[in-house]
């Protein structure tokens, strides 16, 4: 059975906002609504005579960026996994598996270990983007020959190109000092945790390119499920769909992934969801997956900074102890269809 | 079976298709006109998928394939689609749609309104005989369901041509019994006589092409030897040159050659 298109957006809007204002009020230090309140308005109204109290400083510097920063990387990675799962016909594919994560990881840590401590505010997020988007043009342009793109070999790449980051990782490790190491490890769980206003523009405006973007694409996507011939016959330009995607995928993944480390699963997970709620159309399953990414990663960075306050675990932490099980699951109802 | 002065709709001139340097194919001069029913036949790998690919648009090729006077590698792809339907042997889709869906997708190079296009897959799916399958999921349906399904997609996505259109059987019956691929070219021939469109197809029964074609187009290690009346041309000569088979030959009660 499926549930109407615009029943599950109102739900899941509202859903989002309840969470929104739950992240408001919870952590190590109590804020009331109407402190929040009080201070939301006052700081659109007048900064200037804005009182830095603490609630105001916790609100204004950490909650509320970190709030953002959840809604837009789930945004962001659980649409790339969809149009992925499109593109690529299978519904196991997760942006980790083109190499963007991982050459992302590899930049990071380059970053982290090789530069100088004091160009660390932009030289992490800046290389990890590029290295994953790097890494993914060498993957895809393994598997790209005159006669097409090959599903298979792009797929074979990536898992060839992860192993090859993560030995590149394991010796970066083996030279980093034990702070470095530290970091490098939260940043490979991945984690919200630093997540700073100032680095919100950009993630939003990527944000909305991709969703605007992939939406246009809808029909194409769809037509692309029944096989490339298929899609070609039906006036569909292929090669560019492919791309065009793969570009874009990369670099929403790519920036994402700079900001907050390697969340897994988020990709995979939300859009089965979604197909089972209402459909495999990609007309409702890109928004839809859009906004349920943003507020799944929401209520896991809740989890993640409260399950043990005031200590927090990373986020990638909760997200991989939820979805593994159900990418296992997925392997297994697979299985039953295919032996 | 077909008038004289008919139109054509699809020439095509000094083809040659290639796989690095070798030649897979070659012909010189073809001319397929409106309301024929044509089969391409010949052993495995003589190359006549590669024609059907090379008239669909999937193959590049060298010389010229005319669709409606105009280069086909000239036409808009979104018109071009419009105006070429592929049937292919099966498709399988690892999602949950439901028939009415499959069916929908072709209208994706179309620009109907809402009400036209509820009307036109309606339409298709019942002329296809699948329309009590609108809201079945479409990995669920048996293969002749789904060949349907498939079929009434295709004919939705020529449904709006504003030139004759032509439909391409890529080898369509493979995945089919018996009674299927009776019932399918049974439907497409007499959409062809009904709708004077243009019919080209890979099969693989003789049986079938004499009993439902017009023209047969005859290749043969990579080049077009022969066309014509199906008749013609599946002589015992060219069978035992082509297939290695020293073919029988009976007449059915209702007039056809039939090969044993």
């Amino acid at each position: 059975m499926r549930i109407p298109f615009n029943l599950l957006v109102a739900f899941f809007a509202l859903s989002t906002l309840f969470f929104v204002g739950l992240s408001i009020v919870t952590g190590a230090v109590n804020i009331s609504f109407s402190d929040a309140y009080g201070v939301i308005t006052s700081s659109f109204s007048n900064r200037e005579t804005t009182e830095y109290s603490l609630a105001s400083v916790v609100l204004l510097e950490l909650r509320l960026p970190r709030i953002a920063l959840a809604l837009l990387v789930g945004c962001i990675l659980a649409q790339s996994g969809a149009v992925l799962q499109g593109l690529f016909r299978n519904p196991l594919a997760d942006p980790g598996i083109i190499g963007v994560s991982s050459g992302a990881a590899v930049g990071a840590i380059v970053a982290i270990v090789v530069l100088p401590e004091a160009w660390k505010v932009w030289s992490i997020p800046g290389l990890a983007f590029l290295a994953g988007l790097g890494t993914t043009f060498l993957v895809y342009s393994l598997a790209r020959s005159e006669k097409g793109t090959s599903v298979v070999i792009l797929l074979l790449a990536g898992v060839a190109m992860s192993a090859l980051a993560g030995a590149a990782i394991g010796f970066m490790t083996y030279f980093a000092d034990d702070n470095n190491l530290r970091e490098l490890s939260v940043w490979q769980m991945g984690s919200l945790a630093k997540a700073k206003s100032e680095e919100l523009p950009l993630l939003l405006f990527v944000c909305i390119v991709l969703v605007v973007l992939f939406q246009r694409q809808t029909n194409a996507l769809n037509a692309l499920l029944l096989g490339e011939s298929e899609a070609r016959h039906m006036g569909i330009k292929v090669e560019r769909l492919k791309r065009n995607a793969i570009i874009l995928v990369a670099i929403g993944v790519g920036v994402a992934v700079a900001y907050s480390g390697i969340i897994g699963f988020v990709g995979l997970v939300v859009p089965h969801i979604v197909r089972m709620l209402c459909g495999p159309n990609h007309r409702f399953l890109l928004p839809l997956s859009a906004l349920l990414g943003g507020m799944l990663l929401l209520i896991s960075d809740l989890v993640a900074r409260t399950i043990l306050t005031p200590a927090e675990l990373p986020i990638g932490l909760i997200t991989s102890l939820v979805g593994a099980p159900f990418f296992i699951v997925l392997l297994l109802r697979e299985r039953k269809r295919w032996y | 079976m077909t008038a004289t002065n008919q139109k054509p709709i699809l020439e095509v001139k000094n083809l040659q298709v290639k796989a690095g340097s070798k030649l897979l194919l070659e012909t010189t001069k073809e001319q397929f006109n409106e309301g024929e029913f044509w089969a391409v036949v010949g052993a495995n790998g003589a190359g006549k998928s590669t024609f059907l690919k090379a008239i669909s648009g999937d193959n590049s090729y060298k010389g010229e394939i005319l669709l409606h006077g105009k280069e086909l590698k000239q036409w808009n792809a979104m018109d071009r689609a419009r105006h070429v339907g592929v049937l292919p042997q099966s498709s399988t889709l690892s999602f949950a749609f439901k028939a009415k869906e499959v069916v929908e997708l072709g209208l994706t190079p179309l620009s109907l309104s809402r009400e036209q296009a509820e009307k036109e897959v309606e339409e298709c799916m019942r002329r296809c005989d699948c329309l009590h399958l609108a809201d079945s999921f479409y990995p669920l349906l048996s293969g002749g369901e789904q060949q349907r399904v498939n079929l009434a997609r295709v004919l939705v996505q020529i449904s709006q041509a504003k030139q004759t259109p032509v439909l391409l059987l890529d080898e369509a019956l493979s995945a089919q019994d018996l009674g299927h691929q009776h019932q399918l070219l049974e439907f497409v021939t007499q959409l062809c006589k009904q709708h004077n469109i243009l019919i080209v197809g890979v099969l693989h029964d003789l049986n079938h092409v004499l009993k439902y074609c017009d023209k047969a187009l005859l290749i043969d290690q990579g080049k077009a030897v022969q066309k014509g009346n199906v008749a013609d041309v599946l002589n015992a000569e060219n069978i035992e040159r082509c297939w290695k088979y020293k073919a029988e030959f009976a007449s059915s009660s209702e007039g056809y050659k039939l090969i044993i």
